[in-house]
Order: structure tokens, then C-alpha cells, then sequence
């Protein structure tokens, strides 16, 4: 049994069709990429995964012990949160919001879990630290202790290298590789052709007929060729 | 000094002076708690926005000649906040726009209300005096304070109980949504206490110099502090000395209540600013 598995999902604001006849199933331990041009529904598809926006039609069944809100979510970053003064220990903490009910604090068990976690993604020493002090990869693994903190089974990454320089990129798609291989689920959405390296299935949306498959399905596809051609066409377009 | 300490002494044997130093003190703690959040989710011009309202319905209520305006001041300051953040979500108007839409148009009723219906002969003095605050925190009845008291504990009392909360709806709305916790609740919570503080602190500092009282303190304290909670705490620390010297200066210089406690948290904000250079942070 999947995690998550989308049947037939169609997705859309106020009843308009973006994306239609998505199909495909996320497993223990799966590194799923999903690419896509903009405007192929791919933020709609996150939104509706994290139960933020209604699917038009189809199902998503979650299984294997996953609970509805147990996806742990890494955001784009936003304006506000660039000068947030807070610090690394708080942010994550934060992420164990959901398991405190209707209790107003946290408890022990709650700051074991963030230190837990911390501790894991490197920035256990940085804790006291302001959060607008910190390097965008540091940034970006305490938001990743953060979806952690909120879930063990499945986390959901938002384009989440866009403004890291190639090096921090690579190291953070190390993080996240490690961690499917402890057995999370990573869902990512990427502009970045590097990101398929890492990736063990890939879903490339398209209005229609998206394609899903692991990743050597992906590598002889034409649908490959086209996103690597777009890309490189864009890099080159960028070169000059 | 003995003299000002003695001229001070002297003043504060008078109860109405207590009164005015225990609601201001009480004002200036609940708005900077807010002022926080509202600054960092860029909801500063809430504030103000709102106070415009409050000064229009303040206007309307003069003409029906309630007994108590804080009846229809309350309400209608309520809805406006609500009103705002929703339209906040909506694209067709953006938020700034319709804040900014909704306040000038409310200063434009009260003025024109105040002007065709007052029954006073000074109708530019009133006007100056709900925009710049009066001498009404010098004539606040017992019942008044015990009002300010109780609201005042309200809303500390809701700040700490949701503060975890508040940080994360404040940190990352979509990541609280995420968690299913329910962000839109929280913001509309955050919206009705602003409104609430405002109708409040009308009486301390007019409609037009609130946002001072919920802004400036979590400014100078974003240039010192490190951490959320040291930020809340630092400026509810700026917050309560801003007010509580204002109003002892200004009662010692007789100087505006409203202008005199915005001077001093402009100046608390400049050492703030000196300080957070000289610590080498931000």
C-alpha cells in the first residue's frame, strides 16, 4: 500500500480545469520529482496534497498509517519571512504545532523531537541564531527540520534550491536523498534538471496526458527530451 | 529634581491622574504585543486604517448622542477590521488599496458628520482633538479603567495561551495550514483584538497617532532582539516606559498626552537603532 496514491485527479480553481487525469502513487522510501512548464497546475497540485484547495474531481487515498495533515511541507520562502526575527530553536518547535492538540505549550516530548531534528539537519549548534542572519542552505534545513518536526513519513518540497549557489544545491539534495534512504517519502517540485539525478520516479505535468513513471521510464521518453531541451535552451538563452 | 519629583507627587495625588497612567500603561502593553505580528505580516497599515474608521464612527455615534459611544465605536471598528483581511485575500482590490480606500473615505464622513450635525460651537477643536487625542484620558471614569483593565487581561491573557500559535500563523501561514491547524481562524482573532486596542486607545492618543503606538515598539525591538519572544518582550518593555513617561511629562510640561508619548517611542526608537549598529546586528 502507497502513501498517497492519485487516481484520475483533476485540478483547477472555481471549477476551471488546469491539469487533468494525474495518476500516480507515492511509496516508503520513493523520491518523487515533479517537473512541468509553468502553469501546468504544479503549485495547485501541492495546495490540493496538503488539503489547502479542493481536487474537481478524482481521489487521493492516503494509506500505509498516513494521516491527512501528516505531510510535511517545505514552502517557498516568502518576503516576510526574510527579515523574521527568530530563532532556528523557535521556527522548529513551530513544526510540532500539530501534535499538541488543543494545549497551549509545548512539552518535553515536543522540544526532544525539534532537538531530534536539529540535530539531524545540522543546525543544532546555530539554534540561538537569528534566522535572517543565517546562509540560504542554512536556511533551508531548518525549514526542512521544521516539516520534520510535522511529519515522519512523507515531506513535500517546494522548489526548494531556487537562490542557492550550485554547491549548497547539490548538498542539499544529498539531505534529502539520505533521507528517503531512512525511508521518508520526498515529493519535489523543481525547475532544476539537476534535481532528476536524485529522483527515483517522476511525474512531468502537462494539461494533458502527464506522464508518471520511474526514472528510467523518464529517461526514454520524449517527454525527457523535451523538458532537457527546454532547459538547456533556457540556460543557453540565459548564457547570452 | 526634588522639585519635579515633588510636582510629581503632587500630581499623582489626584486619582484621575493614577487612572490616566494605569489605561495607558495597559494600552501601550496590549498594542505592542499586536504591534509585532501586525508589523512582520505587514499589516502595519491595519492600524491605522482602522483607526480612521473608529474616528468616523465616533462621529456618527456623537450625532445619535449615545450615552456610551463605545457601543457603536465597537462593532463597527470590528467589522471594518474583518472586512480588511478579507479583502486582504481578494485580488481585485489589493489590501494596501483598500485600507487606504477605507480609511480617507472614513475620515471624509466623520469630518463632513461632525461638521453639518455638531451641536458645539468649537468644531474644529473637537475634530483636532479625536485625531490627536484629548484630554479625555484625564477625565476617564472609575467604570472606564475597570473596562481597560479587564480587556487589557483579555488580550494578554490570549497572547500568551496562543503564542506558539500566533508565531507560527505570523512565521508561515501556509505551513500552519498545512499542519491543519486553522490560520484564517487565528487572523481574524489578530484582527478583532486590533480593532478592540484601537477603540481603546483612541481616548490616549487620537485616531491619528495609534499606529505609532503599535508600530514603534516592535520596530525597536526588531533592531535589537535576536528571537520572536525577546522581540514581544523586549517591546512590550519599550511600550509601557514610552507611555508611562509621555504621560508624566506631559502632565508635568503640559505638553499633548497623544504627541508626547509618539516623540518619546520616535526616540526610543533612534537609540534602538544606535544600539542595534553598534551590537553589529542587522
Amino acid at each position: 500500500m502507497a502513501y498517497i496514491t492519485c487516481k484520475d485527479l483533476t485540478l483547477g480553481y472555481e471549477g476551471h480545469a488546469i491539469v487533468s487525469d494525474l495518476n500516480f502513487k507515492v511509496s516508503k522510501g520513493d523520491y518523487l520529482c515533479i517537473v512541468g512548464e509553468n502553469g501546468t497546475g504544479k503549485s495547485t497540485l501541492i495546495k490540493t496534497l496538503l488539503h489547502l484547495q479542493d481536487a474537481i474531481s478524482g481521489d487521493i487515498i492516503t494509506g500505509d498509517g498516513l494521516k491527512a495533515y501528516e505531510v510535511g511541507y517545505l514552502p517557498q520562502q516568502t518576503v516576510v519571512q526574510k527579515d523574521f526575527p527568530a530563532t532556528v530553536e523557535e521556527i522548529v518547535l513551530s513544526g510540532t504545532l500539530a501534535k499538541c492538540g488543543w494545549r497551549p505549550f509545548y512539552r518535553k516530548a515536543e522540544k526532544k523531537l525539534a532537538e531530534e531534528k536539529m540535530k539531524r539537519m545540522e543546525v543544532w549548534k546555530l539554534r540561538k541564531s537569528c534566522y535572517r542572519n543565517l546562509s540560504g542552505g542554512q536556511q533551508q534545513r531548518t525549514l526542512l527540520a521544521r516539516a520534520l518536526c510535522a511529519a515522519s513519513k512523507v515531506i513535500l518540497l517546494d522548489e526548494p534550491v531556487t537562490g542557492l549557489d550550485p554547491k549548497v544545491t547539490a548538498e542539499f539534495y544529498q539531505v534529502t536523498k539520505d533521507l528517503s534512504e531512512e525511508g521518508i517519502a520526498v515529493i519535489m517540485v523543481s525547475h532544476d534538471v539537476q534535481a532528476l539525478d536524485y529522483a527515483t520516479h517522476i511525474l512531468h505535468m502537462q494539461k494533458k496526458n502527464s506522464f508518471y513513471g520511474t526514472k528510467e521510464e523518464y529517461m526514454n521518453s520524449d517527454k525527457w527530451k523535451l523538458f532537457k531541451n527546454a532547459e538547456e535552451n533556457r540556460i543557453g538563452g540565459d548564457k547570452k | 529634581m526634588t522639585h519635579i519629583l515633588q510636582e510629581l507627587s503632587f500630581y499623582l495625588s489626584y486619582p484621575f491622574v493614577r487612572y490616566a497612567l494605569i489605561v495607558g500603561v495597559l494600552i501601550a502593553l496590549c498594542s505592542s504585543l499586536l504591534g509585532v505580528t501586525l508589523v512582520l505580516k505587514r499589516f502595519s497599515f491595519i492600524g491605522d486604517g482602522l483607526s480612521h474608521v473608529a474616528f468616523g464612527a465616533m462621529a456618527v455615534a456623537t450625532i445619535f448622542k449615545l450615552v456610551n459611544n463605545t457601543i457603536f465605536i465597537m462593532p463597527v471598528t470590528i467589522a471594518a477590521a474583518i472586512l480588511l483581511l478579507r479583502t486582504g485575500q481578494n485580488t481585485k482590490i489589493k489590501g494596501d488599496a483598500a485600507i487606504a480606500m477605507l480609511s480617507v473615505s472614513s475620515l471624509a464622513v466623520g469630518y463632513l458628520v461632525m461638521n453639518l450635525f455638531s451641536t458645539s460651537a468649537n468644531v474644529s477643536g473637537d475634530v483636532c482633538s479625536t485625531l490627536f487625542g484629548s484630554t479625555t484620558i484625564l477625565t476617564l471614569t472609575k467604570t472606564e479603567v475597570f473596562t481597560c483593565i479587564i480587556m487589557s487581561i483579555l488580550v494578554v491573557a490570549f497572547f500568551i495561551l496562543f503564542y506558539n500559535r500566533i508565531f507560527a500563523v505570523t512565521f508561515d501561514e501556509n505551513f500552519t495550514r498545512a499542519i491543519g491547524k486553522n490560520a484564517e481562524t487565528y487572523n481574524m482573532i489578530i484582527a478583532i483584538i486590533t480593532a478592540v486596542i484601537i477603540v481603546l486607545a483612541m481616548s490616549l492618543v487620537g485616531s491619528l497617532l495609534i499606529s505609532a503606538l503599535i508600530i514603534f515598539p516592535a520596530l525597536s525591538a526588531m533592531r535589537v532582539m535576536q528571537s520572536f519572544k525577546g522581540v514581544i518582550i523586549y517591546a512590550a518593555v519599550l511600550s509601557v516606559i514610552g507611555a508611562f513617561f509621555g504621560i508624566v511629562l506631559s502632565i508635568l510640561c503640559s505638553t499633548p498626552v497623544g504627541a508626547t508619548i509618539v516623540i518619546l517611542d520616535l526616540i526610543l526608537f533612534f537609540v534602538n537603532c544606535i544600539i542595534g549598529k553598534f551590537i553589529g546586528r542587522i
